[in-house]
């Protein structure tokens, strides 16, 4: 057998002692993708740590007005909590968009932030894979890259992050509590998840003896006018080609503030501020929103299979921040029939 | 007056409360004592050979039993056909722990045998194996040109008729023409039930198989050859299948695994494939087809010429009939037809529901709607003027076909005629609306089956055929045959298969279950009826005493005179009054061939569909399907309706998610898994209608009926690509449609 240790963590504290010990150590919540990983040998702890009895599954107001939601409150709870929907409903639409009930049930919203890419490449140990075993080189760039990278990528991996909640969080600009050796820190989210770069083993800057206990949404209202527009291969439980989180704030036709994220785009959740900053003071018209759409792609590059994707960001950006504006978040009405 | 009339009626499965409560066992399901486990090691290359297996760290585990691979496998059959089933096409059959060549990748190299499963899988990830490759090939498209025509090895397979009448000429000729090109790539059955076999080792060395598959015969003759076992010393049984769509037609190399490795170590063993090995043989080949259309002025075809390519394996020639079809749905006197193959390094590709029609008729289907436009003429309009009412490939009549009923009658319920016929013209909300139709046409064959029916003295029925259930309805659809033919209440009849001691019957494939086992059960039915007549008419005072047999019948329960329905005996009575414990009788069915070979025997569909499509996201869906069936007459309307439901969303798969696909830098498919690999999920799927055109016809076999559980799924890929040209002009020739092939 796979040889692993498992032991239970009562206290953060503990948990991060736990971590810095020697190994290959991983935590454990709701297991959703590392057990997969483990089945495929893709990943291989040498010791898991079950962090489910700490005491972080609390969603509570933050004091500066926002909401906390605790790393180990499951996605499913997240999404349906009735602060949630009332305040952040991008944030529900995206996780109701991602997986299935089952699995949402199971899914915490730390370990959201840990999925690992779905490249094809990644799970098959036939095949080499730089995020997988480091130096081995990187089989999608050649080969069959349809669902892969377009932003942010490198000569090394263009592998994306899959998830739907993390999109959202980017655009909400939420913030990601983490407790280490030296006490507590709080992360930007854009800094959490990382590009890939020549090390794309590593998918974020958590350091190894660091555990995160909960993520912030700031007291900002993007209730009204938001988007979560995800494109894929089938209408349910499949990974996004494209997914777009837009938030607008509007006085009239007027965009005082917007926010702008896609998910499949890249390694991590891609925010790009400098397109937002294109939103700002302009009036909510397909032609500013060309103009961002074209601001987002402008570096984007494509593998062949995926190019496509190039154009679909485009057109999902432009549909989303119309959506946004409408107040009417979801593109069709066959679209998200996952609730 | 009579409550035994069981078939045609609406019932629900006789098997489905064991389903739904567990108590149905799969054949990876039997926990028998003493059972160790088999995990099986895949290459990881598409072409060499293996260098060197070190087994010598994952023998030292404790629990490891051995470790399986060509260097260890005793001496087996040495002959090809030896390892040939019912079902393998011409060549020489993968032979698996033969020798150190790779062949394709994801090919078995070894079994790890171990105490547990988690051992053995994990001693099958630590083994170590050298290979040595040799450059592959996998990519059709490099033998475009290349092709060869087929032998005929396999059962079944026709080859293509010589063209008729003059169609080159012909199609230079014609008024309008369309010469197009049309892909799918490769597609795995992927049922939910992965392959397995438990081998329970008994005393004395015999063996108990339990197997998935869909003919436990085909198993056991397999295991039988290769392993010199007698009838006596395997029985294999297969009493539900999770799934088969024509993968468990051919043993899958777990239930050879599990036999050697029983044998061997004298144990029980247990070799389930993952999910992931689920795509490590047979599939829809990847095909390449031209096809040119020419019509006359009047809409009528002056020709027509359809031309397949498909892959196969080095060492297995698949065929399968893609292109005959076009020589028998439309009337067109100048036909050409061509099917040729190209050897590529991967494994043999094999029967998936509707082989060969589900490809050629997707072409043939979309030429036409691109026919019918270049024409002028609605789509429905020209295929009726079109309609052939003699098979011109066999010059034969139809023993019946009532596909025009299913045109007028699927178009009716569709609302067909509401459709403006240009190109993006339909519209609901920002949504573009297309409506596309198709046909379909599969076989109403019989084959050779076996049945035996034993009534107890306490009234119950209990019949047996070594057919196989997989999930099409077969236990429920038998039942109603057997009660109604002997007038007993349903609950009363025991129906069993999936033995290789039952009677003889063939694989479940090509929809010829419901006719062929059903016939000869209506047979052994009527044997024994035969032998209670006889009995009753030796009961003291029977009122049967001079009837003949044609006089009587079998209702509620009783053998009653027919012009007299007062003159009765129980039936249950005649088995207690015989003194005997029961009385049994079986039969054979065979097909009528004489009666048959004047005719040409097939089912038909009509198939209506709308599609929505936001055409600026790429997004579509499938809103509306209305499928009318004309497939002679149904046992079971609502088992019927339920297959006919699966085959649309089959069909609606193929059409919008399906595709292994192959990279060709490692020669393996990349999309190997559940996540990846797509079939639609509850959400994808609409309205969908089911309209049934009876036909009476004696000629296909006695019960009159077709078999569905293919031809429901024809038609649907390609209404779906016309009605994706209908809402948005964008013709499609290549599947599946995706987002990217529609911005």
């Amino acid at each position: 057998m796979n040889s692993f240790t498992y032991t239970r963590a009562e206290a953060v504290e503990a948990a991060v002692r736990e971590k810095s010990a020697s190994g290959k150590v991983k935590f454990i919540a709701g297991g959703t993708n590392l057990l997969d990983l483990m089945k495929e040998n893709v990943e291989r702890p040498t010791r898991l740590i079950d962090i489910n009895r700490l005491p972080l599954t609390k969603i509570e107001a933050a004091p500066d007005g926002g909401l906390r939601l605790g790393a180990l409150a499951t996605n499913a709870d997240t999404a349906w909590n009735a602060e949630v929907e009332k305040r952040y409903p991008l944030l529900s639409q995206a996780i109701l968009a991602g997986a299935s009930p089952q699995l949402r049930n199971m899914a915490t919203n730390g370990g959201n932030l840990f999925q690992r890419t779905r490249c094809y490449y990644f799970y098959d140990l036939a095949t080499p894979c730089n995020k997988r075993e480091p130096g081995s080189g990187c089989s999608a760039i050649g080969g069959y890259n349809r669902i892969l990278g377009i932003l942010g990528t490198s000569e090394s991996c263009i592998a994306t992050h899959p998830s739907d909640m993390c999109v959202a969080l980017a655009a909400l600009a939420a913030t990601v509590r983490v407790t280490g050796k030296n006490g507590e820190r709080v992360v930007k989210f854009e800094d959490f998840h990382r590009l890939p770069g020549d090390t794309p083993q590593f998918d974020n800057t958590l350091q190894p003896d660091e555990i995160v206990t909960a993520i912030d949404l700031p007291a900002e209202d993007f209730s009204r006018h938001f988007s979560y527009l995800k494109l894929r291969d089938r209408t349910s439980y499949a990974f996004a080609l494209i997914s777009v989180a837009a938030a607008l704030q509007l006085e009239g036709n007027t965009i005082k503030e917007g926010r702008l994220a896609l998910g499949g785009v890249a390694h991590k959740p891609w925010r790009d501020t400098t397109a937002e900053a294109l939103l700002k003071g302009q009036p909510a018209t397909e032609e500013t929103f060309r103009r961002v759409a074209a601001k987002v792609v402008e570096g984007a590059k494509g593998y062949g299979h995926n190019t496509f994707k190039i154009e679909l960001a485009k057109r999902a950006i432009m549909r989303a921040l119309k959506q946004a504006t409408e107040g009417m978040p979801v593109a069709d009405a066959f679209q998200n029939s996952n609730p | 007056m009579s409550n035994t009339n069981y078939i045609g009626k609406a019932l629900s499965r006789v098997d489905g409360p064991a389903k739904v409560t567990g108590a149905a066992k799969y054949a990876a399901e039997f926990n028998v004592p003493g059972l160790v486990y088999g995990y099986v090691v895949s290459s990881p290359v598409a072409k060499g050979k293996i260098t060197k297996i070190d087994a010598a760290e994952v023998l030292a585990l404790p629990g490891v039993l051995q470790v399986f691979s060509h260097e260890n496998v005793p001496m087996l059959a040495l002959l090809d056909r030896s390892y040939k089933d019912d079902v393998a096409p011409g060549g020489s059959p993968f032979r698996p722990l033969h020798d150190a060549e790779i062949k394709f990748s994801q090919q078995p190299v070894a079994l790890v045998v171990a105490d547990t499963f988690e051992l053995a899988r994990y001693a099958a990830s630590v083994l170590k194996i050298e290979y040595e490759t040799v450059a592959h090939e996998t990519d059709l498209e490099t033998k475009r040109g290349e092709g060869f025509e087929p032998g005929t090895g396999k059962t079944g397979f026709v080859p293509p008729p010589p063209p008729r009448g003059n169609p080159d000429k012909e199609f230079e000729n014609a008024v309008h023409r369309i010469d197009q090109e049309y892909v799918h790539g490769t597609q795995h059955h992927n049922p939910m039930e992965m392959f397995g076999t438990t081998a329970e080792y008994l005393d004395g060395g015999k063996l108990n198989v339990y197997d998935k598959t869909q003919g436990a015969l085909n198993s056991q003759r397999y295991i039988r050859q290769i392993f010199g076992l007698s009838k006596d010393d395997a029985r294999v049984i297969s009493k539900y299948t999770g799934g088969g769509f024509g993968s468990g037609l051919r043993p899958q190399y777990q239930l050879f695994m599990a036999v050697l490795a029983a044998l061997e170590l004298k144990k029980s063993v247990r070799v389930s494939l993952t999910r992931q090995q689920m795509f490590s043989f047979g599939h829809r080949p990847h095909t390449l087809q031209t096809v040119k259309l020419g019509t006359n002025a009047d809409g009528s075809l002056a020709a027509l010429h359809h031309h397949a390519l498909h892959e196969t394996s080095r060492f297995e020639d698949y065929t399968e009939n893609v292109v005959n079809w076009s020589g028998m749905l439309y009337q067109c006197d100048n036909v050409k037809l061509g099917y040729q193959l190209a050897k590529l390094d991967v494994y043999t590709p094999q029967d998936m529901r509707a082989p060969g029609a589900a490809t050629g008729l997707f072409a043939l289907e979309v030429a036409m709607d691109e026919m019918a436009y270049a024409a002028g003429l609605d789509p429905l309009e020209f295929r009726l003027r079109n309609y052939a009412d003699r098979d011109q490939n066999l010059d034969k009549p139809f023993s019946s076909k009532k596909l025009r009923e299913c045109y007028h009658e699927g178009a009716a319920k569709f609302g067909w005629e509401e459709r403006n016929p240009a190109p993006r013209s339909m519209r609901q909300g920002n949504m573009l609306v297309g409506y596309g139709m198709a046909t379909g046409v599969w076989d109403a064959s019989q084959q050779k089956a076996g049945a035996k029916v034993s009534l107890s003295a306490d009234g119950k029925l209990t019949v047996q055929s070594a057919t196989n259930e997989i999930g099409t309805g077969t236990y429920t659809i038998m039942t109603q045959v057997a009660a109604e033919y002997l007038g007993l209440p349903l609950e009363a009849v025991d129906f069993q298969l999936g033995d290789t001691d039952f009677p003889a019957a063939p694989v479940q494939g090509g929809s010829w279950t419901a006719a062929s086992v059903g016939t000869a059960v209506k047979n052994a039915c009527e044997a024994l009826g035969e032998k209670l007549l006889k009995l009753a008419q030796q009961m003291e005072g029977s009122p049967l005493k001079d009837a003949k047999f044609e006089d009587v019948e079998f209702v509620n329960g009783q053998l009653r005179l027919r012009l007299d329905p007062g003159q009765a005996v129980v039936v249950r009575d005649i088995v207690q009054a015989s003194g005997e414990t029961k009385v049994e009788a079986d039969a054979t069915a065979m097909p009528n061939l004489i009666k048959q070979k004047q005719y040409s025997l097939h089912a038909h569909n009509a198939v209506f569909v709308e599609v929505q499509i936001d055409e600026e996201l790429g997004t579509l869906h499938v809103t509306r399907v209305v499928n009318a069936v004309a497939a002679g007459r149904i046992m079971n309307p609502k088992t019927a309706r339920s297959q006919v439901l699966g085959s649309v969303v089959w069909g609606l798969s193929m059409a919008l998610m399906e595709e292994t696909v192959m990279d060709h830098q490692f020669g393996r498919y990349v999309n190997h898994n559940y996540a990846e690999y797509h079939i639609p999920v509850c959400a994808d799927i609409h309205d969908i209608d089911v309209l049934f055109v009876e036909e009476e016809d004696d000629i296909v076999n006695p019960l009159g009926v077709k078999g569905i559980g293919e031809v429901g799924m024809l038609g649907v890929a390609a209404a779906i690509t016309n009605a994706v040209y209908h809402a948005t002009g964008k013709r499609i020739r290549e599947l599946p449609i995706m987002i990217d092939k529609l911005l």
